[in-house]
Parts: C-alpha cells; structure tokens; sequence
C-alpha cells in the first residue's frame, strides 16, 4: 500500500486574507504559536516564507490530523486548558485568530497569551457591525449575517464582543495596543481604521497586535 | 500443547566484547545486539530511522519472519514507498537486550562464570530496564557511525524506549515519535503483566524457572499469558466485529471445548506465541516495562528531562486504545509543552485499540509519512 504525501506546500493567496494580514505582522525568525490553528496554513506559510519557528494548537482532531500529516507541527488541545502548561515568554507571538469568541474563558486566555508570549494577535468577527445591531433591533431575534452564520442554540461562538468591548478589556487588564484594524469579511484593510466608532459599524473582523503595558 | 523449545538460529548481530553494566549494577561481560535494517545509509550518515519494537516484536520489521514465517510485524509501514520509506530512510531495527532473537537475554549463554559449558541464564538473568535497553541500541547505532538518528519510532514499549533515547540521547535524536505509550505503566498495566507472569510460574513444566535444564518449555502458562494480554491489545468493538457470539460448529453444550470463536482464536494465539517466544525473555520483558518510570527518573518531574530539548517530537495515540489511553500520551505531551518542546500530538480515530498501531490505519500512516515530511524539509535532508 503507497501513502501518497501530497508535497508540502501553502501559497500565500490560499489562504485566508486575515492570516495573511497576521503573517505580515510577524517578524521573520520568530518563534510563533497558533491558538486554533486549524489546518495549520499560518503556520506553514510562517515556516516557508519567514522561516518562523511556527507551531499549532488546534481542537478539531481532523484538521491536526490533516496539519500533521502534512509535516506541521500542530498538537491536539484546547486554549482553554493547554495555554497554562507552557512556560512564560515561550513565544514572541501568540495568535488567535478568529477563535476567542468561541473559547470558554477569553479574558483568561488573552492573559495566557501575554504571559507565554511576548506579543498577542487576536482576530476575531466584531458583534458591533451595524448589520448585527440593525438585525437585532428590527427583528428582535439573533443575528443572523454572514459571520454570525449559525443559530444561537448551535453556535460556538458563545463570548461575542464588540471592537469597543475589546479595547475596553485591553484598558482593564493592562495591555498596550501596538496595532489594530478593521477589515471586511474578505479581509481587505478597511478605510475607517483610525476611527473606532466608525470601525465598529462598519468592520466585520477585528485585528488587534498587544503586549503587556510597560514592556 | 507444542513443547517445542525456539529453534537456535544464528541471527544477524554484533558482539561487544566490553559488555554493559546494567542499572541494576550487574556488568554483563559481552553485549550481543542483534539487528536488521534495510534501505541505505547515506553518504552523510544522516538518514537513519531506528525503529524500536514492541513487548513481543523483534527486528524482524519488513521481511519474513526466520522462526514463523510470516510477515514482518511492521510490512504496512516500513518498505520502499511507503510511510519510513526504505528508498530515502536507512531503517535499523534491534531485539531488546532481554529479548530472544538473538539479542544478550536469559537465552545467552551466562557469562558470570568462565566455564567453556556454561549453561543459559535462564530467570537468573538480571532485571533490564527500558534504559538498559536504549543504551544497547546505542552501542548499535554508534557502531554503525551514526551520530544522529533521523528519527527513532516505536509503539507500546517501542514508544517507551523512543522517550527514553530522547531524554537520554536529546543531541543524537532529530525527531521522536512515541506511539500508543505512556510515560509509566499504571497499576491497571502492571497488573494486567502480573497475571501472565503468575500464570506461567503456574505452569508445572515452569520446574521453578530450571525449564531449560530438563528440555521443557512451560508452554501453557506462556500461552495463558499472551490470551491475556492480547485481550488488552484489541478494543471491545474489535472483539465484537470480529467474533462476537459465534459459536464454532454446533456443539453448543460443550463445557471445556473452545465453544465461542473467540475462545478458539485466543488459543490459538497463545499456542503460536508459545513457538516464537521465550518465557523467560517475557518475564524479563514485562518486569521491564513494569518498572519503567521516566518522570520518577528524573526527580518525579517529567520535563526534566526534556529540559532545552530540540528533538522534534510526534506523539501518536488511538481513540479506542484503553491500554495506553490517549490521555496517558497528553500527559507526555503537556510534560513537552512546560519546556516548550516542539510538539505534535494526534489521537487517530479508530476502534481496533491498541493493536491499531500494527494494522491498517491510513490516518495514522498518513500522519507518520507527513510528519516525516515535515522533519525531513526541517533536517535539511534531500528529498
């Protein structure tokens, strides 16, 4: 029987816009965990391009299976529980994309990131989009838009927030924010990205770059 | 029962002359190591695999077994093309020291005594531990002038002597792949190792362990051992899909005969085990994987000895293996994770249990030829 390897190789514009806009904020050589990593194309492509030391973590047992079997480093578990069992400053970079709204404690876990790693990427869909809030107001029912795609019975996103609830978070627990933008659903840079009352009608994803104030 | 002792034959080895002092402090006065590999060394000594067998495997990895005649325990795997690829990777398989196919065991001749006729050591074999078992295999893999091994791969004890070579030999270890192990044995595993010990010291043609003086082999209780045991390797669904309550032929009320289907299929493992394995070795063998414990090694911490590690590591475990449960591998892996060690870890979905390693399992060797990949792009080897 031949196991066929399919070669090792994730080209940049395959992958999702907004990990393509983390990966242009990770500097080359760095040493990289991805929180939900999934298939691990960050991660591949940081190892490719940037020649990042670029590791995953991922829940769904198929997509690490399909990570590892195409020779990425990527472990079965959760940002819930494994964030703890890493040492501090492991990392310089610490992603999560699009995932903290589906962890079970995001306050904790942003901590984890901070203290394993020297600077945290978090992405994640912005509640605030003005299509949710019309949607809710009108209809009086949950969202449904085409990021907030399932029922709230079925959903997994169960820690929604807004781009304002995240700075707001990041005031309380101490973190400088290096970076933030508000994108499309595509990903695309959108232009309202210096103002955050614009950014959080109009932007579907948030992306924020942190560290630890004073650091 | 087959009384037949294990035909002598010789297998392919290397002697050392300087022995090896086991942990126990016992200095055995010569090692043999026997091995078997196959595929090719390269010109920079830099694709080698060792792969480390299970409690009753043996070198025999990809070719026909001398003593049955059966194929290699690990043909799926390791062969040209497939998941360790014998046309890229120089793949070394050696019996355990402790083992009986040809590796220094309670089968060698005793060397503690200078007489010409010295007899076999038979239980006065002194206890090996995993560790012992590593350090011989490096004697191998050094005499073979190798300095780091590509990989070092092995299931079940194999999986325990990987964690070993990588605590131990950290710069002789590119990639580590642990599968379907544990850091320690529970009491569940020892206890179910005490049974077949038990049983075989049962067994009248035992002649408290002098067996080998009077041409007798205490086959039952061997064969007794291996039923038990290999109940433990394989998951309910397993024994289920494959037997369930089928009876053989229709004598339904008969009391002792091997009634069920799988009554007979596990006497029949038993009676063929007993013909390829030394019940002196499975002692040896099991007490060894009893007392292997690689956090009470180093201080009951099992970071330690991973401690600054750069051995890249793949741990692999089975849904329905409730032998070597998968959390027994999240153990190790968040043990890696503390020292923040490169770490993959996969549960493959299958409901063979802990044989699944040995069978076929395309998610599992789609990970192992992946990963491989992967370290091998990482190693800078060529393709």
């Amino acid at each position: 029987m031949n196991v066929a390897v399919d070669p090792v190789r994730y080209v940049a514009k395959n992958m999702r816009l907004d990990l393509r806009l983390i990966a242009e904020m990770i500097a080359p050589g760095s040493r990289v965990l991805d929180i939900g990593c999934g298939d691990g194309a960050l991660i591949g492509h940081l190892f490719r391009t940037r020649g990042c030391d670029a590791r995953g973590i991922e829940i769904d047992m198929a997509e690490v299976t399909h990570a590892v079997a195409h020779g990425l480093p990527v472990m079965h578990g959760d940002a819930d529980a494994d964030l703890a069992q890493y040492p501090d400053a492991a990392f310089d970079y610490v992603v999560l994309s699009r995932t903290l709204q589906a962890v079970g404690r995001p306050r904790e876990v942003l901590r984890q990131m901070l203290r394993i790693g020297e600077r945290a990427i978090v992405s994640f869909p912005n509640f605030g989009h003005w299509l949710v809030r019309w949607q809710l107001l009108w209809s009086g029912r949950m969202p449904m838009t085409s990021v907030w795609d399932r029922p709230w019975h079925e959903t997994p996103n169960i820690h929604p927030c807004t781009i304002r609830d995240f700075f707001a978070l990041c005031a309380e627990e101490g973190y400088a924010v290096e970076r933030w933008l508000a994108v499309d659903d595509a990903g695309q840079r959108a232009p309202w990205r210096r103002f955050v009352g614009l950014a959080n009608l109009f932007g579907e994803q948030a992306l924020f770059q942190l560290r630890k104030a004073g650091t | 029962m087959d009384q037949a002792e294990l035909p002598d034959i010789t297998h392919a080895h290397v002697a050392f002359d300087d022995g090896l002092t086991l942990e126990c402090g016992v200095a055995l006065r010569r090692l043999t190591v026997a091995y078997r590999t196959y595929g090719r060394l390269n010109a920079d000594r830099s694709n080698a695999i060792l792969v480390c067998h299970a409690l009753t495997g043996d070198q025999y990895v990809a070719e026909t077994h001398p003593v049955t005649g059966k194929p290699g325990w690990w043909e799926m795997v390791v062969g040209p093309g497939l998941p360790i690829d014998t046309e890229r990777f120089f793949v070394i398989c050696a019996n355990v020291l402790g083992g009986c196919m040809g590796s220094t065991g309670p089968r060698s001749p005793r060397d503690d005594t200078d007489r010409p006729d010295a007899a076999r050591w038979g239980t006065d074999f002194p206890p090996v531990t995993i560790r012992d078992m590593v350090r011989a295999q490096k004697r191998l893999v050094d005499h073979l002038g190798i300095a780091r091994l590509f990989a070092v791969i092995g299931g079940s004890m194999g999986g325990m002597q990987v964690l070993e070579w990588a605590a131990s030999y950290p710069e002789a270890v590119f990639a580590a792949i642990p599968i379907a192990t544990a850091a320690n044995h529970s009491a569940q595993n020892i206890a179910f190792n005490e049974v077949g010990r038990q049983a075989i010291f049962a067994d009248p043609d035992w002649l408290g362990g002098q067996y080998w003086a009077h041409g007798r082999v205490p086959a039952r209780g061997l064969a007794v051992a291996r039923m038990v045991a290999h109940i433990t390797y394989l998951s309910e669904q397993a024994l289920t899909r494959k037997f369930g309550r089928r009876l053989r032929g229709a004598q339904q009320a008969a009391l002792f005969d091997d009634t069920f289907e799988v009554e007979s299929y596990l006497r029949h493992q038993g009676s063929s085990f007993v013909r390829r394995f030394d019940a002196a070795s499975y002692l040896t063998i099991t007490r060894a994987t009893d007392y292997f414990d690689l956090a009470a090694d180093h201080g009951g911490d099992l970071s330690a000895p991973f401690r600054g590690t750069r051995t890249r590591f793949c741990i692999i475990s089975f849904s329905s293996d409730w032998l070597y449960p998968t959390e027994e591998s999240r153990v190790i892996a968040r043990a890696l994770n503390r020292v923040a060690a490169n770490v993959s870890f996969v549960e493959i979905a299958s409901d063979k249990g802990h044989d699944a390693f040995l069978l076929d399992e395309p998610d599992f060797h789609r990970t192992l030829a992946g990963f491989l990949a992967g370290c091998a792009e990482h190693a800078g080897l060529p393709a």
